[in-house]
């Protein structure tokens, strides 16, 4: 995997070497962190945009995801970026827009496609501009081991209550690790932890929304329990878990030795083809049966133009095509787990994709709350709650005294809440 | 003035210094200074502006930054001192029986011994992260087989044990170095001290005590500046094992990976190239403080003897 992506990385740049040297035919570099998806686009998406564009080339050029803020700002800075950059939502890309490296693509023809709410990760704050065309989403729950379930005569829990038995259960047979997840990355303990589960403690939008305001406190009841639950999930990880990274937690689900994995929708593919056992998945558990549910349908990635680009015309007409219906079916269908955001109505055949995409008919969607406006500070929430939630875990600091980590920093710099 | 018409230009000295001035300016000497003027500005609005020390202002002052950079600094003195009480200790040791006239299959242990220090950071760091791996590492294994299983933590996730595993780790890497460096001091002692020194009944451990070791001081003062800087300006192995975070709970972090997330930024938190530059030229200050007391304190009184 690695290796292959190097040598893609190698191609591509020479690859660029050379089509600078023919000219004519318009050449574009995509920027982006999804390394896994390396070769859906190279086999899938851009052979189906070349095939209608014959004049205009794509290369997919991605670098690690933990790297690619840091690699793409200094690149855009140097002015040695590629013509299109994947997106991150909200104030990542906002600052890009602002410091004039993207461009406003509000007039782009298949922007109509899409609903504000999917255009409001990468619009300026008054909406007056949309920098990015939104591809996808990414939905949070629990994903498991069906046959193991189905060993354990076990039912996919529904409410918090449950879900501990099924835990405890799990842990007496001994057979698996009763759920996968490490402390070592720390955003498995932020993403996969707290902003999965919190939604249906703070309800979604509306306690988003309010500690935007200023209206409440990541000290509030609602904001703390979810830190609580956190911390109770100690007993059932692996051993070691401390030190466990990301790609460990992903080999001890997949390699059948854990039952329960806290997952985002991003996982499907990979899990679909490294696991051989079945596959199922359930949303954030409620407090109470019969509890509204709320889950997190995080406006994940995007694609925009570098304003400083030798080719905005072919890069528009690509920009134009990844907005089109065409591109939502095909993308969502080959990545399943990136949920279009579209207006299109996109069939999806993989059970599991469809799986996850059923909760937003039941459940309230909202995105992760430290994303919008809250992350423009120093200290920055979102870097405190991957410190925050991973300390919670590991057993190193109390949800209250974390919660009030969270405030306090929150509060040093963001007027509302002080 | 009157002099200097006499003398032909001596246009050789330029000529052989400029390319080593040139290069040496180019990628050092500029870099180093636009990076301390870097540190005196801030970005407002887009636009570089001149803030005085302001960013060292919020660096000392501003317990958001002070705090983590107290934290790094405190982080990295302990990394140095570990490296101080092991690394160079086990240097000495190796090299001394390197020395040894007895010992068979020299060149291999000294081969053997010196190959981590020409591996990459990152394949160190991954190697041992997968060594230490409570999930799939041989550690938990080998203690096992030797019944002390229960002796195993998972090192790099505990706040207790991380940075301590990493300088052991940077220890097992570097060890090379200092036996390398001491074992060419100590083969360059003249026989005829050592068998005057047997003449005088001085021989083992006392001679290595009394004659060999002062002998060989300048060069453990050298290694010790080497290992203070290369200390200070680490970065690449902590980054590789535990990420820009430094984790857990930034008990690992240290001044090179508080200054990488500072000037590049990290996930949502954006880069602070100024800020960052004025953690740099912090460090470069602890340095350039560091090798000056050793420098004029130190090596000014280490005596050194002809042969």
């Amino acid at each position: 995997m690695m290796k292959s992506t190097r040598l893609a990385l190698l191609a591509a740049t020479m690859l660029g070497a050379t089509g600078t040297a023919m000219a004519q035919d318009a050449e574009l570099t995509i920027e982006s962190w999804r390394n896994d998806d390396l070769t859906i686009w190279q086999e899938k998406l851009i052979p189906a945009f070349e095939a209608k564009h014959p004049g205009i080339k794509v290369n997919f050029a991605p670098s690690a995801p933990t790297e690619y803020n840091a690699v793409l700002n200094s690149k855009l800075d140097a002015g040695t970026a590629g013509d299109l950059v994947t997106c991150r939502p909200f104030d990542a890309s906002l600052s890009l827009y602002e410091k004039g490296h993207l461009t406003d693509l509000k007039d782009l023809e298949n922007m109509s496609n899409f609903s504000d709410v999917a255009k409001a990760a990468w619009s300026t704050d008054d909406g007056s501009a949309t920098f990015c065309v939104p591809m996808a989403s990414v939905i949070h729950g629990f994903i498991y081991n069906a046959d193991a379930f189905e060993e354990l005569g076990i039912e996919p829990p529904k409410t918090n209550e449950e879900f501990y038995a099924v835990l405890e259960k799990i842990k007496e047979d001994g057979t698996y690790i009763p759920m996968a997840m490490g402390a070592k990355d720390q955003w498995e303990a932020a993403t996969m932890g707290y902003t999965n589960i919190g939604p249906n403690y703070w309800k979604g939008e509306e306690g988003r929304l309010a500690l935007i305001a200023g209206e409440q406190k990541l000290t509030d009841e609602q904001w703390v329990q979810p830190l609580r639950e956190i911390a109770k999930w100690a007993p059932y990880l692996g051993d070691g878990f401390e030190a466990q990274a990301y790609p460990d937690s992903q080999n001890l689900f997949t390699l059948g030795r854990a039952a329960i994995f806290p997952a985002g929708s991003w996982e499907i593919a990979i899990f679909n083809e490294q696991a051989d056992f079945k596959l199922g998945a359930f949303p954030p558990p409620v407090q109470n049966a019969g509890d509204e549910c709320y889950i997190s349908d995080h406006t994940d990635i995007g694609i925009g133009m570098n304003a400083k680009t030798k080719h905005p015309e072919a890069a528009r007409t690509f920009l134009n095509w990844v907005g089109s219906a065409e591109f939502a079916s095909l993308y969502a269908n080959s990545l399943p787990g990136f949920f279009s955001l579209s207006n299109e109505t996109v069939e999806m055949e993989d059970p599991l994709a469809k799986e996850f995409v059923s909760w937003r008919e039941n459940c309230k969607s909202t995105i992760r709350p430290a994303h919008q406006i809250l992350s423009r500070g120093t200290p920055n929430l979102w870097n405190e709650m991957w410190n925050v939630s991973a300390n919670v875990l590991r057993g190193a600091q109390t949800p209250e005294d974390g919660a009030k980590q969270l405030q306090d920093g929150l509060a040093g710099w963001y007027e509302p809440q002080q | 003035m009157a002099q200097a018409t006499k003398k032909p230009r001596r246009w050789h000295i330029a000529v052989f210094l400029a390319p080593a001035v040139l290069i040496y300016t180019a990628i050092m000497i500029i870099p180093l200074f636009s990076t301390l003027q870097l540190a005196l500005y801030s970005e407002v609005q887009n636009s570089q502006v001149f803030v005085g020390l302001q960013n060292f202002r919020a660096l000392f002052g501003d317990p958001q930054w002070s705090d983590q950079f107290w934290n790094a600094l405190k982080n990295n003195t302990w990394f140095f001192i570990v490296h101080m009480i092991v690394q160079n200790p086990i240097g000495i040791l190796l090299a001394a029986l390197l020395s040894s006239p007895r010992l068979r299959m020299r060149s291999f242990y000294r081969t053997a011994i010196f190959i981590p220090t020409i591996l990459s950071f990152v394949i160190a760091g991954f190697a041992w992260k997968l060594i230490l791996s409570p999930l799939w590492g041989v550690a938990p294994n080998l203690l096992d087989l030797v019944g002390l299983k229960s002796l195993f933590q998972p090192w790099l996730g505990k706040e207790a044990y991380a940075l301590t595993t990493l300088a052991l780790i940077s220890v097992w890497q570097f060890v090379g170095i200092p036996m390398m460096l001491i074992y060419a001091a100590l083969l360059s002692i003249p026989d005829e001290l050592l068998e005057a020194a047997e003449c005088d009944g001085i021989t083992g451990m006392s001679q290595f005590w009394k004659v060999k070791l002062p002998l060989i001081l300048p060069a453990i003062g050298i290694i010790s500046i080497l290992t203070f800087v290369g200390n200070f300006n680490a970065f690449d192995l902590i980054y590789a094992t535990q990420g820009a975070l430094a984790g857990p709970d930034f008990s690992t972090d240290i001044l090179g990976t508080f200054m990488f997330r500072t000037f590049f930024g990290f996930q949502l938190q954006l880069g602070d190239p100024n800020l960052g530059a004025a953690i740099a030229t912090a460090m470069f200050a602890i340095i350039l403080i560091g090798v000056s007391i050793y420098l004029f304190g130190i090596q000014t009184r280490l005596r050194r003897y002809q042969f």
